[in-house]
């Protein structure tokens, strides 16, 4: 299983062993396995989800399942995709493994919160999972009043406490990755030499520490309504439900930056590792990702157009919105010109990297469209949205997170995936992706709501195609899951640096020891000098 | 049982081919981008394709000149898009003086509509085609969504205020009425019909009749039974506000400031009369909250509306004599029957 001479070699998950070792680890690494493993398991339940409310939607009638159920359905789905899988995955997983690797650390900045912060993943995990076997939720995601606070009949409270819970794990993730990145780089590292993904990253964890705890409080006003009465949301008592939509929404919008800058800083990292080339308007692209995760803050009213809101309020929303939009161009354009004079290889992380951003410039071309007063009237709260959302979180997020798990799955495991699998699956996640969401933009634009258990029958033949989709989707998500974990004893070793990528991480062996580097690195060139590194090479040689 | 697969929707309203002609713009610039950087992935990609494991690529850090454009051109079609967008809104959420007047009320998980000549429908709404409606709606319980596709409009509907939507149909048939905001269980089964009809159609559905009288004179009856004439009486000697004329003025309020004696003012004054205190006035009205429905409260507003509508008219509220057949042609409904009498020739 393991060749005689890396047996020989102490790694992070050969030294020590036991049940123990790993629920008491203080190792970032071993932190981002169990943080790996916690959330595939979420995205497979939140996957069972989606598959149930997609069959249902093979015909216009409710067949399958009671409209109570349905609405569990979708309101799990959401919840468990994003507060437990989404918001938690590239940071705590891609995040926590390199981010100490990148600047040349030993560990972050504290190990002990960092075991913490996955302990309370868990735990709000496991109220999330009791509200669904004690009977389910069925208010949305969106858990808007006065519905969630006075009229469900589910199990709301377990679940806001779950994701209560959740949220104080991405707090101190985003916490720990702060002063890891101020404190803890390499001599040498200067903020300018930093991989972009640590950029990213940086960006991500100022939004979580300071949206994360509005969500926190609203959550526990709505719980505080729920259970006493007291009026914050529902006009029967005295509330605004207008109120709880502009607090959820100044968290959730900035959290779909989350979401989707650390899929952008696995971008940059794969865009120049496989076209060698060092990313083109390093700069830009780094304080894009400042920008977005500032002017996310100031855009929440852009989902509240029809809330009735202020109709000054929603210009200044719809205004700010496209600000927003521009980082986000700027990177897809640097991504592109970095390509340019390239030497570009097809690995499969360069497939999930032009499928990123193929389907994350339809996403982000869309989100003009909603933020669009006169445009987005018509299409907010259909299925156009859910597209849209689906293409950002789906189509950008988490194809940026399979590419970013294809690229350091060497680095992760010591052995290589199978190639020719990967590549499969890549094309058939791409195209069944497509096939299930893009129908939904029409479906939308027709004028199809969203969270809709019956429907028009003139809508069947686009739910038809969606639904096929997603069944190509599934495969193409259960592939990488049987070959990442045959890989583990059958895959090829990888060697040091498999795809001759310049980050600090490629510069220690694979699978890293404990201690990641044997001495502190010293940092002598900018991030993807790939010049540089074929000089050392050849020194070595 | 032909499948059907619609790729567009119905374009029933005036304001359709505004948020439609908005949308094609947006196609256009988004079919441009996208195959500008669609096309020059796949050519670089090919073009540049690794062939040898120790290919050098050329050092290229970045154009400054390169990186203004690209963040200046998209900023500038942002611009566009955000004017573009904000004009077709503001339009939207005017509604123009002469629109005649429905109110909607929502609850899990119908809709319940009444027109001011006293009409009530339930999951249906009748209107005249050429003619601007406005719709006044509140929600008895959670938040709806008052969405009709084929005119491209949508408002939530909100326990505790009012809140509108207008449209003006431009061809008679039958439009989908959906509840947009999830509402609970039965949220899917919360949707109707909208059935534009040409004027003279609409004149002769409005005539079949309705056995309670017109919203105002329902609401004349209700001011009586809730008592709310001995308080608020038209000679100035209550010790509540006159309403006669009241509604569309400037209140002052106790305390300084002042409001506007809209819908939403007569709404808030009935159930929360504490909350705004007109100036002179004494703080002693109870609440009707729990007295009354929201339709009730719709009716009430309809009344006070049409005292409004009587400048100079002697007529003491509740004074026995008939106000119901006076008060069935506010200003609002007066205009109707011209319009609707000029209907076909404007076609």
């Amino acid at each position: 299983m393991i060749t005689a001479a890396a047996e020989e070699r102490q790694t992070y998950l050969n030294e020590s062993y036991g049940i123990k070792s790993w629920l008491l680890t203080k190792d970032h690494k071993r932190i981002a396995l169990l943080y790996l493993a916690t959330i595939t398991l979420f995205f497979f339940i939140g996957g069972i989800f989606a598959t149930i409310i997609r069959i249902e939607l093979l015909t216009p009638r409710g067949d399958l399942v009671s409209s109570e159920t349905y609405n569990k359905m979708f309101t799990m789905h959401g919840v468990i995709m994003i507060f437990f899988f989404l918001i938690p995955s590239i940071p705590a997983t891609l995040g926590n493994f390199f981010i100490p690797m990148m600047i040349g650390a030993r560990d972050l900045a504290f190990p002990k919160i960092n075991l913490l912060s996955w302990y309370l993943l868990v735990a709000g995990g496991l109220f999330a999972i009791f509200a669904m076997l004690a009977g389910g939720v069925d208010t949305g995601w969106t858990f808007y009043t006065p519905f969630s606070s006075s009229y469900s009949n589910t199990y709301v409270v377990a679940t806001v406490v779950g994701v209560f819970i959740a949220g104080f794990s991405s707090i101190l993730t985003g916490l720990n990755f702060i002063v890891t990145i101020h404190t803890m780089r390499a001599p040498g590292m200067t903020w300018f030499r930093l991989p972009l993904f640590v950029w990213a990253h940086y960006a991500t964890s100022i939004i979580q520490v300071l949206g994360t705890p509005v969500l926190a409080i609203t959550l526990t006003l709505v719980g505080v309504e729920r259970i006493f009465h007291i009026g914050v949301f529902d006009p029967a008592y005295g509330g605004d439900p207008v109120l709880f939509q502009h607090l959820f929404w100044f968290y959730s919008h900035p959290a779909v930056y989350i979401m989707v800058l650390p899929a952008m800083g696995v971008l940059s990292e794969l865009v120049s590792t496989f076209s060698k080339k060092q990313v083109f308007g390093y700069a830009f692209v780094a304080f894009s990702s400042v920008a977005i995760a500032i002017l996310g803050f100031l855009v929440w009213g852009h989902h509240m157009f029809v809330s009735g809101q202020s109709a000054y309020a929603s210009l200044v929303f719809s205004f700010l919105s496209y600000f927003v939009a521009i980082p986000s161009a700027i990177k897809v354009f640097n991504w592109t010109a970095t390509l340019y004079k390239g030497s570009i290889s097809y690995a499969t992380p360069m497939l999930y990297a032009f499928g990123f951003i193929g389907l994350f410039t339809m996403g982000g071309l869309t989100g003009l469209y909603v933020a669009a007063l006169g445009v987005d009237v018509h299409v907010t709260d259909t299925y156009f949205v859910v597209a849209h959302f689906h293409y950002i979180m789906v189509g950008g997020a988490i194809m940026g997170y399979l590419g970013g798990l294809h690229y350091w799955w060497p680095k992760m495991s010591g052995r290589m995936y199978p190639e020719g699998w990967a590549k499969l699956s890549a094309l058939v996640i791409f195209l069944g992706f497509n096939l299930t969401f893009f129908p939904q933009f029409i479906l939308g634009y027709l004028g199809m709501p969203r969270r809709y258990h019956v429907y028009p029958d003139e809508f069947q033949v686009l739910h038809v195609l969606s639904t096929a989709g997603a069944s190509v989707l599934a495969v193409g998500y259960v592939i990488p899951l049987i070959y990442f974990i045959w890989s583990l004893r059958h895959g090829k070793m990888a060697g040091a640096n498999p795809w001759g990528a310049t980050g600090l991480e490629w510069k220690t062996p694979s699978p890293p020891p404990t201690h990641n580097f044997e001495e502190t690195p010293v940092i002598r060139h900018e991030a993807y000098d790939y010049a540089a590194l074929m000089e050392e090479e050849a020194n070595v040689r | 049982m032909g499948i059907t697969l619609p790729l567009f929707p119905e374009q029933a309203s005036t304001l359709a081919p505004q948020t439609d002609h908005l949308l094609y713009f947006l196609l256009a610039v988004s079919v441009v981008f996208s195959a500008g950087i669609f096309l020059s992935i796949a050519y670089f990609a090919i073009r540049y394709r690794r062939r040898s494991e120790s290919d050098l690529p050329p050092k290229i850090a970045g154009v400054l000149s390169i990186e203004l454009t690209w963040t200046i051109v998209p900023f500038i079609l942002a611009m566009i898009m955000f004017a573009w967008g904000a004009s077709v809104f503001m339009q939207a959420s005017r509604p123009p003086n002469d629109a005649i007047q429905v109110y909607a009320v929502g609850k899990q998980w119908m809709w319940k509509l009444q027109h001011m000549e006293g009409q009530r429908e339930i999951n249906e709404l009748h209107i005249p085609v050429g003619v601007p409606v406005k719709v006044t709606m509140t929600s008895e319980d959670v938040i709806h969504s008052f969405y009709v596709p084929a005119f491209r409009t949508k408002q939530d509907v909100l326990p505790g205020r009012y809140t509108t939507t207008w449209f003006q149909a431009t061809k008679p048939g039958k439009y989908h009425l959906f509840c947009a905001e999830y509402c609970g269980t039965n949220h899917s089964g919360m949707i109707g019909w909208i059935y534009a009809m040409e004027p003279q159609d609409y004149q002769a559905w409005l005539s079949g009749g309705a056995p309670e009288g017109s919203m105002a004179s329902s609401g004349e009856k209700l001011f009586q039974d809730l008592g709310c004439a001995n308080c608020h009486r038209a000679d100035a000697q209550g010790r509540c506000p006159n309403l006669v004329g009241l509604f569309g003025t400037t209140v002052q309020l106790a305390g300084g400031g002042t409001v506007k004696a809209d819908a939403a003012y007569v709404r808030e004054s009935i159930l929360s009369p504490n909350a705004k205190i007109v100036a002179g006035f004494q703080p002693i009205m109870p609440t009707f909250q729990g007295l009354v429905t929201e339709e009730g409260v719709t009716q009430l507003v309809e009344y006070v509306k049409s005292l409004g509508r009587q400048p100079g008219s002697g007529s003491p509220i509740g004074s026995g004599t008939t106000p119901a057949q006076q008060k069935t042609l506010p200003r609002d409904r007066a205009a109707m029957p011209a319009i609707a009498g000029s209907g076909p020739t404007q076609r």
